[in-house]
Order: structure tokens, then sequence, then C-alpha cells
């Protein structure tokens, strides 16, 4: 059992844990992901790691609360236990050599952006950060943001806070300026991934995009999280989770991960009634 | 001497109703009654040649067990099975008899071999049934780490354990057994069963630390150097599913088996109230003809698909898989496309499966197998309509280890190149089953496995 050292609302829908799992924590490095499993009778779902703290042993997660999995995950408490904790898994995000970087961050995908931030900005590189979340009651890890760039451009969708739009309006901006990036890196929702790798293609920066489909063992067993990447089949748990944002068929994963909505529905509606049918 | 039972057929396996069956996750086969066992038991010769023990990857003296098992000594016999098995109630399960120990059998030459498969399981269950105990064994105060729980795994942990060592099992799932808990169905081989087996292994000292990716939480150089671990057994599996390379391989409703079976048996999809979703398909096509492709097939029946097809592209006579998995499969009404390639797995505007687009097939000239290729037949190209696809193509050994332990020699697939008792090119590293033979059988995997521990004792006792 992996014991919650902390628990903390973000906003509404993002809960931050850290998990007691000092193994883990010694070892894992920017962009790699724990599979996690709230009880033991639950589903085993990825969540990338958005920090690690060697000395305490504690492993930080950031998740959205979107279904009936992670509602469970979001009803432990600090001091109780999950029923699994596996990591880390998947390749590190390669950061060697990169001098200047944009980090471009949508929703709860900064979670994930955040540690690939610091990670540049503690091997010396200049870290331009572009965060995006629909309005400003759902903005997280602002102060956290901005302590690992050197500038960061906060965008809401609805103007509630920053500027107005997506994050792709400020990218193409500093690229039409003559910026010269040696990688973007995005990662946040797929729709907006599969817009970034559009912007900067014409511009031909180096774009990679971390990959979060759905997965059931994370060690190259099951298959299930075949990304299609410039025509070849990769598995994102063992070759991934980042890839060449250019290269990877976004409409593809899209509809892979619509794979199993309606039951998603189901069991989020499950998980939701207080009482199961037939039992008041 | 004992009055040899000399009818040519074997004592048939009671089963559950095809019909019923193919609608629940029971075990199809319920087993020997006592007066069952003891007759079947008597048909044995005890010949002198006693070729069946030759027969089995891990020589079990089958006359010995049978012997007893014909005079009512059912944990004597249990006794005899258990000194060089670690697995019966497993084995007598899934073991490929017929190829092996029963197809040996003095009594097949005719009619059929002694059923040894079914009485090694009946032996087993009678043992479990009354609860028997673990032996003692001495700690020798030397420490071995197993990488992978699969067969190959608990083999080679549990002799190790009865020689002293002190061995601990690192499984990356969260539940020991490797492909016997997520490969092999419930209704084959029930989880009850497994965890029997395992939880014999920790009453004899065996520590299991399951969520243990080897290769990312610790590497092999550091179960050696760091953890003080003197030899390491990678008992890690064939994993990888292989994929077609055609198109609509990424659609949705398209698996592999592993997925497919990974959330069926390892996750309870099947189950009512299981959280881990499942397809629910009308229409599936199996592609792949092994025993993994039965069960896929099977299990997709049980989950209430009107018609599941297998599709092969050789004839019948070239399935891979058990005689009785196939004919189980029949029996609960799973149909068999036989010569016919799939060429494209055809999508509707939401991306998902509607069709398989397939080829007819007819067999030319033996290839390296000695197998006759199936060669297209020109023209004959046409659409199987199906709403779900899952590809049991096999499987390749998963990369990990190769990628994250420095010196260690592999084959051009991936396998772990190994001598014959197991030994890699690293000092003290050791490895066997589909790992280094790629996908293969339960009982080969455990006769590496066991092949190994012999050698890791040698090795530690030589230092």
């Amino acid at each position: 059992m992996y014991r919650i050292l902390k628990k903390e609302s973000l906003n509404p829908t993002v809960t931050k844990m850290e998990i007691k799992a000092p193994f883990i924590a010694k070892k894992a490095l920017a962009g790699q992901f724990v599979i996690v499993r709230a009880d033991s009778d639950g589903e085993r779902i990825p969540l990338t790691i958005a920090a690690c703290d060697p000395q305490t042993g504690g492993v930080t997660i950031i998740f959205q609360v979107v279904g009936a999995t992670t509602m469970e995950l979001n009803d432990k408490k600090e001091g109780e236990s999950l029923a699994d904790f596996v990591g880390p898994l998947g390749m590190p995000t390669h950061l060697t050599g990169l001098k200047k970087v944009a980090v471009i961050g949508g929703g709860v995908g900064c979670a994930i952006a955040l540690p690939v931030a610091r990670a540049l900005k503690n091997m010396g590189a200049d870290v331009t950060s572009i965060v995006g979340f629909r309005s400003r009651d759902l903005v997280i890890l602002e102060r956290e943001f901005s302590e690992a760039s050197d500038r960061m451009i906060m965008m809401t969708d609805d103007g509630s806070y920053g500027e107005k739009g997506n994050v792709c309006i400020p990218l193409k901006r500093l690229l039409e300026a003559g910026e010269q990036f040696d990688e973007v890196i995005t990662i946040g929702p797929l729709i907006m991934m599969k817009f970034v790798a559009q912007t900067t293609l014409p511009y031909g920066v180096k774009t990679v995009a971390s990959m979060n489909p759905i997965m059931i063992d994370g060690t190259g067993m099951c298959g299930c999280c075949r990304v299609s990447v410039g025509g070849e089949m990769k598995f994102a748990c063992v070759d991934g989770p980042d890839f060449d944002a250019h290269l990877i068929d976004f409409d593809e994963a899209m509809q892979r991960a619509g794979s199993y909505k309606a039951f998603e529905a189901r069991a989020r509606e499950k998980h939701c009634n207080l009482y199961p049918k037939g039992e008041n | 001497m004992p009055n040899f039972n000399m009818r040519p057929d074997k004592n048939p396996m009671p089963v559950q109703d095809a019909l019923i069956r193919n609608k629940n996750f029971e075990e199809v086969a319920l087993g020997y009654s006592e007066e069952a066992a003891i007759d079947e038991a008597k048909r044995c010769l005890n010949c002198k040649n006693k070729p069946c023990i030759s027969g089995c990857p891990v020589n079990v003296n089958i006359p010995d067990f049978v012997a007893l098992t014909a005079e009512g000594k059912f944990e004597e016999a249990y006794q005899v099975i258990a000194r060089t098995s670690s697995l019966p109630a497993v084995c007598g399960r899934v073991c490929p008899q017929e190829t092996q120990c029963e197809g040996k059998c003095t009594r097949g030459v005719k009619g059929e071999a002694v059923a040894i498969g079914r009485l090694e399981r009946f032996v087993a269950d009678f043992h479990n049934r009354q609860g028997g105990a673990a032996a003692e064994c001495k700690p020798n105060g030397h420490k071995v780490a197993v990488v992978g729980s699969g067969p190959a795994g608990l083999a080679c942990a549990g002799d190790l354990a009865k020689s002293g060592y002190s061995v601990t099992v690192f499984e990356a799932l969260h539940t020991p057994g490797g492909v016997l808990v997520y490969g092999i169905p419930e209704f084959r081989l029930p989880k009850s069963i497994v965890e029997r087996e395992i939880e014999g292994l920790k009453n004899a000292g065996v520590k299991f630390e399951t969520n243990s990716v080897i290769g990312r939480l610790f590497t092999v150089e550091e179960l050696k150097t760091e953890y003080g671990f003197e030899a390491v057994f990678l008992g890690t599996g064939a994993g990888l599913p292989r994929f077609m390379g055609i198109r609509g391989e990424s659609a949705k409703g398209v698996f592999s088996a592993n997925e497919f079976l990974t959330r069926t048996n390892l996750m309870k999809a099947y189950r009512e109230n299981s959280k881990t979703p499942i397809v629910s398909a009308k229409k599936v096509a199996v592609i792949g003809g092994g025993n993994v492709a039965m069960d896929a097939a099977r299990s997709a029946k049980r989950l209430g698909a009107e018609a599941v097809y297998i599709v092969y592209r050789r004839s019948e006579q070239e399935l891979p898989a058990r005689r009785e998995e196939i004919e189980h499969a029949k029996e609960e009404a799973v149909e068999f496309r036989f010569l016919v390639n799939p060429v494209e797995i055809l999508t509707d505007e939401n991306n998902d499966v509607r069709a398989l687009k397939c080829v007819e097939m007819e067999l030319g000239a033996p290839d390296s197998s000695g197998r006759r290729r199936p060669v297209e037949k020109q023209g004959s190209a046409f659409e199987m309509e199906v709403d779900c696809v899952i590809l049991a193509l096999g499987t390749s050994p998963n990369p990990l280890i190769k990628k994250t332990t420095p010196g260690l020699q592999t084959k051009s697939r991936g396998e772990i190149e190994t001598d014959e008792n197991g030994k890699t090119s690293i000092e003290g590293v050791f490895a066997g089953g589909d790992a280094v033979s790629g996908a293969a059988t339960v009982i080969l995997a455990m006769g590496a496995g066991k092949a190994a521990a012999k050698a890791i004792d040698e090795y530690i006792r030589s230092k």
C-alpha cells in the first residue's frame, strides 16, 4: 500500500497528491509516469509524475477528476493509502543540449509540463512558458510556472485572466517575430497539441508532444497505448510518452481516446449516485 | 500385481455443458472423481521403458505417481510429482500432454494414452483440498532475485527456496502469476489455483514484491550491487504483442489478444461490476490459431458475442493450439475460417471496426517450419462483417530488460541469449522461459526455471 502524504485541491476539478513511494522518488525523471490503482478492484490509470522528493520519498501526482476512476482516487484522504503505485515508467523527456525552449501547457497538462520546465531551467536553458486554461478559476501552478520560466505567458479561453485566446496565438506571434527555439515541448489536451504542432510546422521548429493514451499494464505488454507516429506503430508506455508532434496522427489518437466513452459515462453516473439502484 | 484396466479409451473428463459454459467463466473441466481416477490409473501398464518420463520437460516420475493413484494413495502420488514439478495443479490443466508425456505413452500405440494430465490434476486438487503443509527448509543465508512471477520465475523461486535460498520475486503487475493470471482465462485455469500455488511459495519463504518493474524501479545491476542479490534470474516472458502491419489496426475495436485477455482476466472485466471496460462486440474475428487465439475467442463468446470467428491462414491440420482447446472452442460455437488471411481492417466514419477484409489462401510448398506455406488465391478478396478484431499473432520478449541491462546479449528478435543451463552473458545473471525461447508453453518455462535454479545453486556454491 502507498500512503497519501499530502492532498491539496488546486482548483475545483484538479487535485494534487503526494504519495509515499521512496524507490520511485529516487529514480523518476521529468516526463516519466506512474500507473495508479486507488483500490484493489479499480482500474489501472497512467498519471505523469509532477514532482519527486528523494528526501521524503514523496512522489507528486496531479490529476483532473473526470470519470469514475479519478473520482475514486479523489475520494482518498490524506493518511489513507492507494492500492497500487507503479513506476517510474516510460522514457524521460529528452532535454540534453537544449538551450532555448518553449514549454506549452494546457489545463491539467501544465502539471506535467512543470517538471519539464523546471528541469530545463535547472540545466540553465532559457525557458518560455505558455500556459492555457479555460478560465481564471481553473488556473493552477501559476507561481511555480513563473519561477521555472524566464518568460511566462498566461492565456485563458474566455479572457478572464491573462490574454484571451488559445496557446497557439502567442506561440505564433513569437515565431513570427523570429524567436529561435531549439525545441517546443507541448503537454495538454490532444486537440491543443495537434494545433501547437500545426503552428510550429511551417517554422521548422522541432516539436515534441507528451501522449497520455489509455493504458493497462504500462510495461509494453498490452499494446493498448499504440500511437501512429510517422505511419509507424509506437507504444506510448515504452517508446514514449514523448513523440515528434509533427509525425503523430492526432486524429486517430483522439478517436482511440474515446473508445470507452459510453462505459465511462455509465461508470461516472454510478459513482455519483449515493445509493446503488435497488438499495433505497 | 494390480489388475490392469485394458479398456482402450480414457475415462472421459466431466465438463460443463458446452452451451451453458460458453456463457460463464467457471472452469470448463470439472475433474475426475476418486473412482474415475483409480480406474484411469489402472490403465497404466507400468511398462519397462517408461517413455512418458522422457516426454515431460521436468521429468515427473509418471509411472510412480500413477501407480500410487491406482492404489488410492493420492497424497503420496502428489508428493512424487511435487519432487520435480512446482505447479502440479497448473500443469495438470494447461500442459499440452498430447505432444509430451501422453504422446509417448505405450497405451497410445493401440487406443488412447493414459490420461496423465487429468490424473495429475486430480492428485494436485486432492492435495490442495487437504491443505498440504509447506516443506521445511533451512536458510542458507544467500539471496537470489527472480524477475517475473510467471511459470519460469515461480519454478525457479520454488526450487531455490527448497534449497534454503532467500528468494525475492519482483513482479511488474499488481498480482503475481504472470501469464497464469493475465493470460490464461479463469475457465481454463481458475485464479484461485494460481493463488494457492503462490501461497505455497510464500509459506516456503519466498517474498513477492509486486508493482516492481525491473529495468525502471531497479536495474539488474542495482539488484546485484546495491541490494545484495548474489544471482538474478530473468523470467520476464514474451509480452510484447505482434501486430500484422495492415491498415486499420489502430481502429477502435481492434485489440491485441494480450490487451483483451488482460482486461478480462487480470482486471476481471467479465464480472458485472468490474470497473475495467471491455468491448461488448456482436461479431468478433480472432486472428491466429494458437492457444491464445482459442482463449480470446472463447472469452469473447462468454462476454456475449453472437458470432466469434477464428481466422487462420493455414488449414486445420496446422493449428498450433492444443487439441483439447480446439475441440472445446468448436463445442462452444466458435466458428473456424481456415485458409483465410486478413489484409485490412475496415472502419466506419467514427473509426470503429465494421469489417475485416480477407483473402482466401491455398497451401503451397512446405516452408522452413515444415508446414505447407499458405499462398494467396488471386481475386479471392471478400469482407467479413465484424465489429471487433483481436490479434493473437504471438509475442516477442519485452525490450525493457535488454535496453536497461548493458552487456546482456540477445538474439535478433530480442530473446535473451543463454547456455543450456540458463546462464546469460553477465556473471550471476540467469534467464529462462519465453524471454529466452520466445513464446512457448507453461511447462517449458517451468523446466527452464528449474534448470536455472540448479545452475544458480551451483554458481553460488562455487563462489
